[in-house]
């Protein structure tokens, strides 16, 4: 039967992702036969958080047929301000600070959101306007001072270097803990309630989404917001992650990395379709070839063209697997 | 109400009563799916009230008609490809457990239950993504049912299905009737709104002209009702000096969706092309004129053989398609008249690169004045125009290129019924100046009217061929729907 | 009167005046003619990167990978000429790299058929990379004899990158308002399947806008070359949000099918004079970027709401 062949073509996909991953494993270790060692596993899980957290939001977003390219800035104010108050108020609470760094996230995504369900402008547009806008918000907030290692909590540099599970030296570390609450919450959200079952209807038919009386508006600018809120966060684990927060640096060009991850990890750019298992493999490929080309020797300077080139043969792949099906369905 | 300036519907009255299902006809553009959508709240009045169980309510989106039990069952089913069968008819509604988390055991229970009710051996958990139209349509109905709809409107729900679908959608109209619902039927279809209606509602040009029951009425009745005139009256002259093949095809096909099509079309013939909805005559055009690819099969244009890769090599082949869907495939909505009727030839409007707009809107206005649009001016935006003149501005279009053969894709649905008069009194005049005409109708009596010949298609394949005088309202609709077996 | 309103260009060209007033009330440097034209010059690559957009966004499409097209053409051609390639053969070289890279463009966006605002997401990042990975951190310096340009000037202090610029704008212009070609790209932007079904050569069209615009990407690299004399990676940076919001707020259509040469040519001034009136009251260059930012979600917004008001009216 015909559906059937969808759902196995679908698998197939992340099966793919699977294979790739190997790939890149077996390619690491033929050159350094340690290439799995504790060092680098440990750098590998080091790598991935923040990609995941982020990861979730763009992917909400993307599965409406939307894209957030502001994530990157919004991680980098949310990331200046709660830095500024740990400056500033040295006893505040770390998870105060991370709360405030997701409201922060929450209110800016809410204004891309505005702009994109009410306002009318496409995604892209909107939202490479906000990348601007919020970057030069994060110098206007600290007056272009970086937030020093110092003015940073040891409290929230711990979670970057330790965790509740310890296995043969490789930390399972805080930064993961809070990915892992992302990614499961977001599956959650997806699989149990109605207004994640809309996140698929409505980028998958978004005009049958609006005469089956699907709240679109609503939940469009929603997905705007929970991804604004989610690079917040980790705009808070970037301090923990590095040390301190540059108002240039932090979260700079981050939004290429994220959809690079999404959109190999199987979801769909034109939405409707992808999975959070799906996501979580392509941060983790991606998070292997970054640590497997500092292994092999290659220069950092190849990272963004392998995300460039990650992308294009992503979509290049889904294109054609989409007209594939479209093939099968006639029959023709 | 009204759409980019012209009034569609105009002062309509109408009640639905629970345990009847009431019928609204009329031709295509006489308002009646505009109706069925005012009252599901997809478009809103201009004016007017609407009741719903007594009590007056103003719809802004379809959520509120559906949370009152109003349900629409649209002609193109709207369903998701990428959700599986059961969450496209609870979708936005799933059941929830007590823990308020979506309870997908219940929803596919309670899916199995409606769909089997419904007849239907659908899985609950495939995808919708690859299902036929009349599946498609089921879960739609499934989702009405689901929400104990009490208005259900079906809006040409029987326009793609088989005859036996047909009679198992009736059987479900019924037995919802029987349970109370009020049921809302639009079609073009008279034998099965006569089959199933208790009332009928007939509309012409957005006003009700008339309500009925079956049973004091006839065919006939409702028929001069809808056109305003009587049948005999319609001018039938047929084509008298008919030359060479013009158009022919040979054993066409693509995939699944039409098998081995063969028809002729002769110089200065008109070939009218009945069918269902969704019997493939669409794609047949589509096809011949290279907006998809045939599987197999072969294209003769004035008895030489083509190659056709794109309608760029259509139109070098000297074939011309007015396509069915005016406003996505036809035109330029925003654009001008004379950038829109020179858009085909717009090469040859140019001199050493660059477009001399004088020929371009002398070709507007040589065309404006030939077929009539009424106009401002030829920088009038065609959005702005009624529908009969944007049909003839895309009948410009095509004229323009000089083709041998004319294909035309129900060339005058949702245009009133003097400009109908006027495109068909066109198509002669062309077909006398010698062009091969191949038209694709909905609209029987168009088809009867103006076509010399008849062919009929129904699932794909080409069914029937009629010769001159040889068509009937009754024949032509039995071969269409498959039932001709029977009737002999 | 009322023709002048409607018009699209009308909105830049009075804020542009606007903009004249405002500079010249805070600083006197804003009415020094040949201050304006020294300047100038910095924004000619921004220029030329519009044109080129004003031609994918009428076609309905966007190019994000602008300004990466630059920092890899400035970059090979520098080494070309740093391996012994003569200037012309340099130059050439140079502009037929950028109408390839911009043709791979268009490729994806007609025959793979994807959005292309994530193809060029993905190429803006695989051409900056190959620039990343082909020059490293290091500058590559370009032979004397090509530097300077900028420095070059007309008669009335006319700097020679404005003229190639007004030039190019005014021969592009007339091929986007008058010529076969230009009618193709505003039928395809108005209505692709419209435009397919009469006949046009849909995916040649967008395959050439894209080429064009990797060519202009190209002038705009040679001329930063010369001017900087020295190439880099990180070159242009960012430029194609000055370049997308010039041709927006010039009055095009990001939905396509709407926009005009001299639009885009009157707003991009006015995203210059902006920018040197900041720079003139040294406002910093991220606070700059946020301002252009915020420019453009405005110009599109603004548009949106003209379109609706002309739609009720």
């Amino acid at each position: 039967m015909r559906p059937d062949v969808v759902h196995r073509l679908a698998a197939l996909r992340e099966a793919g992702t699977v294979v790739l991953l190997a790939g890149v494993v077996v390619a690491a270790m033929a050159k350094n036969p340690q290439f799995l060692d504790v060092k680098n596993l440990n750098s590998i899980l080091l790598w991935i958080p923040l990609l995941v957290v982020v990861g979730m939001g763009q992917m909400l977003v993307i599965l409406t047929r939307g894209i957030d390219v502001s994530v990157g800035s919004t991680m980098g104010v949310a990331g200046i301000v709660v830095g500024m108050l740990f400056r500033d108020h040295p006893g505040l609470n770390i998870y105060l600070g991370a709360a405030i760094g997701m409201a922060i996230g929450f209110v800016l995504g809410a204004i891309n959101g505005g702009l994109i369900a009410w306002a009318k402008i496409p995604p892209i547009i909107a939202t490479l306007g906000t990348l601007s806008a919020y970057r030069g918000l994060a110098f206007i907030a600290c007056k272009g001072e970086q937030i020093d290692s110092n003015n940073i909590p040891d409290g929230l540099t711990n979670w970057a270097l330790f965790g509740p599970i310890t296995i043969n030296g490789v930390t399972i570390s805080w930064l993961i803990v809070w990915a892992a609450a992302a990614a499961i919450l977001t599956a959650y959200f997806l699989r149990w309630t109605r207004t994640g079952r809309d996140v698929y209807a409505i980028g998958s038919h978004p005009e049958a989404a609006q005469l089956r009386g699907l709240p679109v508006t609503k939940v469009t600018f929603l997905v705007y917001s929970v991804c604004g809120a989610l690079a917040g966060l980790a705009g808070v684990l970037y301090a923990s992650r590095y040390g301190f927060v540059n108002p240039g640096t932090a979260g700079q060009g981050f939004e290429l990395t994220v959809i690079a991850a999404v959109v190999i990890g199987g979801t769909n750019v034109l939405g409707g379709s992808g999975t959070v298992f799906g996501v979580l493999l392509g941060c983790l490929l991606l998070g292997t070839i970054n640590v497997a080309l500092a292994v092999l020797g290659i220069d950092a300077a190849w990272q963004t063209l392998v995300y460039g080139i990650v992308i294009l043969i992503a979509l290049t792949i889904d294109s054609y697997l989409q007209r594939l099906l479209r093939r099968l369905a006639v029959g023709a | 109400m009204a759409f980019g300036g012209v009034e569609v519907l105009k002062g309509v009255d109408l009640d639905l009563f629970p345990g009847e299902v009431h019928g609204i006809v009329g031709e295509n553009g006489a308002g009646k799916s505009t109706l069925g959508k005012l009252i599901a709240g997809v478009h809103r009045a201009t004016g007017g009230e609407l009741e719903i169980g007594g009590s007056v309510r103003t719809l802004t989106n379809p959520r509120q008609a559906l949370d009152l039990g109003v349900a629409l069952i649209h002609q193109e089913p709207l369903t998701f490809p990428d959700l599986d069968v059961a969450e496209n008819i609870f979708v936005g509604r799933q059941p929830k457990t007590p823990a308020r988390q979506i309870g997908w055991k219940r929803m596919y229970a309670e899916a199995a239950v409606l769909l089997s009710s419904l007849g239907v051996s659908l899985n609950p958990r495939s995808k919708v993504r690859g299902l036929g139209v009349a599946d498609q349509q089921m879960i739609e109905l499934a989702a009405a049912l689901s929400q104990h709809a009490k208005v259900l409107i079906l809006d040409e729900t029987t326009a793609s299905l088989t005859p036996k679908e047909v009679a198992e959608l009736f059987a479900i109209v019924r037995r919802l009737r029987d349970e109370g619902c009020a049921i809302a039927f639009v079609s073009h279809r008279l034998d099965e709104v006569f089959d199933i209606c208790d009332r009928i509602t007939i509309l012409r040009d957005g006003e009700k002209v008339g309500e009925r029951t079956p049973s004091a009425s006839s065919i006939p009745e409702i028929v001069r009702l809808m056109v305003g005139r009587e049948l005999a009256s319609m001018e039938v002259r047929h084509a008298t000096g008919l030359g060479g093949e013009m158009l022919s095809v040979q054993n066409l096909c693509q995939g699944s969706i039409f098998h081995d099509v063969s028809l002729t079309v002769r110089k200065g013939e008109i070939v009218g092309m009945a069918g269902l909805v969704g019997a493939g005559r669409t794609d047949v055009a589509r096809a011949i004129f290279g907006i998809t690819k045939p599987s197999a099969g072969e294209i003769l244009v004035d008895g030489k053989p083509v190659q056709i890769q794109g309608p760029k090599q259509a139109m070098a082949a000297g074939l011309a398609l007015v396509p069915e869907d005016r406003q996505h495939h036809g035109l330029l909505l925003p654009v001008s008249i004379a950038e829109n009727a020179s858009l085909a030839i717009l090469r040859s409007l140019t001199k050493g690169g660059w477009v001399q707009s004088k020929r371009i809107d002398e070709n507007a206005k040589s065309y404006g004045k030939k077929l009539n649009i009424v106009m401002r001016s030829v920088d009038q935006p065609v959005k702005d125009l009624s529908g009969g003149n944007q049909q003839k501005v895309v009948l410009s279009k095509w004229l323009a290129s000089q083709p041998k053969v004319l294909i035309l894709d129900e060339p005058t649905r949702g245009i009133d019924v003097g400009a109908k008069a006027e495109v068909h009194r066109l198509m002669r005049e062309l077909a006398d100046e010698g062009l091969a005409i191949l038209m694709i109708s909905s609209d029987l009596q168009e088809v009867l009217t103006i076509s010399d010949r008849v062919v009929v298609m129904r699932e794909g394949r080409l069914v029937k061929a009629f010769e001159p005088n040889e068509a009937t309202q009754e024949n032509v609709m039995l071969a269409a729907t498959g039932q001709e077996a029977h009737a002999s | 009167m009322k023709k002048l309103v409607a018009r699209s260009e009308t909105i830049p060209a009075i804020l542009l005046v606007l903009a004249f007033v405002a500079g010249a009330m805070q600083s006197k440097f804003f009415l020094d003619v040949r201050y304006l034209l020294d300047s100038s010059t910095l924004y000619v690559e921004t220029g030329l990167l519009a044109i080129g957009m004003t031609f994918v966004i009428v076609s309905g499409n966007i190019d994000l990978s602008v300004a990466s097209m630059i920092a890899l053409v400035a970059c090979v051609t520098a080494r070309l000429m740093g391996a012994g390639w003569s200037i012309p053969a340099g130059c050439a070289g140079g502009l037929i790299l950028g109408l390839l890279l911009g043709g791979f463009n268009g490729l994806l966006v007609a025959k793979v058929k994807l959005p292309s605002f994530v193809v060029t997401l993905a190429t803006m990042a695989v051409y900056r990379g190959i620039a990343q990975v082909l020059q490293g951190a290091e500058s590559a310096k370009l032979p004397s004899g090509f530097v300077g340009i900028d420095m070059q000037h007309l008669p009335g202090h006319v700097p020679i990158p404005l003229v190639i610029l007004l030039l190019i704008a005014v021969v592009l212009g007339l091929v986007l308002q008058r010529t076969l070609f230009g009618r193709w790209v505003y039928s395809i932007g108005t209505n692709e399947e419209a435009s397919f079904y009469a006949g046009l050569p849909t995916s040649t069209v967008k395959i050439a806008v894209f080429a064009l615009s990797g060519f202009l990407a190209a002038v705009a690299a040679l001329l930063l070359n010369s001017r900087l004399g020295v190439a880099r990676f990180d070159d242009a940076r960012g430029l194609e949000l000055d370049a997308i919001t010039a041709v927006v707020l010039g009055g095009a259509s990001i939905f396509g099918g709407k926009g005009t040469m001299l639009g885009t040519m009157l707003a991009l001034f006015l995203v210059a004079v902006l920018r040197i009136g900041m720079g003139v009251a040294n406002v910093k260059a991220e606070y700059q970027l946020a301002v252009i930012g915020t420019l453009l979600i405005v110009a599109v917004l603004a548009g949106n709401v003209a379109t609706k008001l002309s739609a009720k009216r």
